[in-house]
């Protein structure tokens, strides 16, 4: 476990928390990444203006570390475009049909206790789980 | 104000992505890692931004949920509460295509600050499935008629 770095963890995932809060108290909306991002780009959405707004914050963070010298490392994605393209699409298409992604059922239901995030928190992880340890133990070995 | 209220908090989130590492697929990736466990490189740090998160958000929920938004007339706390198969099909789909990157959206959109050519990608395909689920629910008026309802009963 020396990869494990559970002060800074507990700071950043306090903040989501934070600001899952926030946007309840201002605006009065759950901060669910893949919902805010939906009505962006889902042509019946008629309140786009605070969902763009939230995105560029969200976008500007990784910036704004940057300019203190806490530039975020260049993502390791797979060289392969096929399997982006292909998880691109599943992770879009499923977050709306469950209503949810990480943000949405894992932090902001699961703080509400509802058991439908419940449920899909934990269908999402075993899903993630089995397909890490297909791709990387069994097929990519 | 909305507007301004919604970018702080999009930054705060962006904040606790980037401070938690899990604008990093590879960390991600080492959590969902379970083989990881025995042979001692699995990396817990997701199970701790969850728990924070979680006992931040339930605690402030708790404390927020009596009042009225101060930018809004009535907060949107969804109000699905079925079980249904939309739902858990859904999730597995996600949680496949997580697994196989290691990118949900948040930090997806969070790391496009990186102008990484992979996660432009992966966003567009994000963004054409969302379209693609978008288009595909509103076949059929029984259909739209629940998605209208579903504007606010939508969990996240």
């Amino acid at each position: 476990m020396e990869n494990f770095t559970p002060i800074s963890a507990a700071i950043g995932g306090a903040l989501i928390g934070l600001a899952a809060v926030l946007l309840m108290l201002f605006n009065g909306r759950i901060a669910g990444i893949s919902g805010i991002a939906d009505g962006l780009v889902n042509p019946r959405t008629d309140d786009r203006l605070w969902r763009l707004t939230f995105i560029i914050g969200l976008v500007a963070a990784p910036l704004a570390a940057a300019l203190v010298g806490y530039g975020v490392p260049m993502p390791q994605m797979p060289t392969n475009y096929a399997t982006i393209v292909v998880a691109g699409l599943l992770v879009g298409f499923g977050t709306r049909l469950g209503n949810g992604c990480t943000s949405g059922h894992g932090i902001c239901g699961i703080a509400r206790l509802s058991p439908r995030s419940i449920t899909a928190t934990g269908v999402f992880m075993i899903a993630a789980i089995v397909v890490v340890a297909l791709t990387h133990h069994v097929i990519g070995g | 104000m909305p507007a301004l209220a919604s970018l702080l908090c999009g930054f705060i989130f962006g904040l606790g992505l980037v401070i938690s590492q899990m604008v990093s697929p590879t960390k991600v990736l080492a959590f969902l890692d379970f083989f990881g466990i025995p042979s001692g490189t699995w990396d817990p740090s997701l199970a701790v931004v969850m728990a924070a998160g979680l006992a931040v958000a339930g605690t402030g929920y708790a404390l927020v949920r009596p009042r009225t938004p101060i930018f809004d007339t009535q907060m949107h706390w969804p109000t699905a509460t079925i079980i249904d198969r939309p739902l858990v099909i859904g999730a597995a789909l996600f949680g496949i295509g997580w697994g196989l990157v290691g990118l949900c959206p948040g930090p997806a959109i969070a790391d496009l600050a990186t102008l990484s050519p992979g996660v432009i990608v992966f966003v567009i395909a994000m963004a054409v499935g969302m379209v693609a689920n978008d288009l595909w629910q509103s076949r059929g008026a029984r259909v739209v008629e629940q998605k209208l309802v579903g504007a606010t009963a939508a969990d996240g």
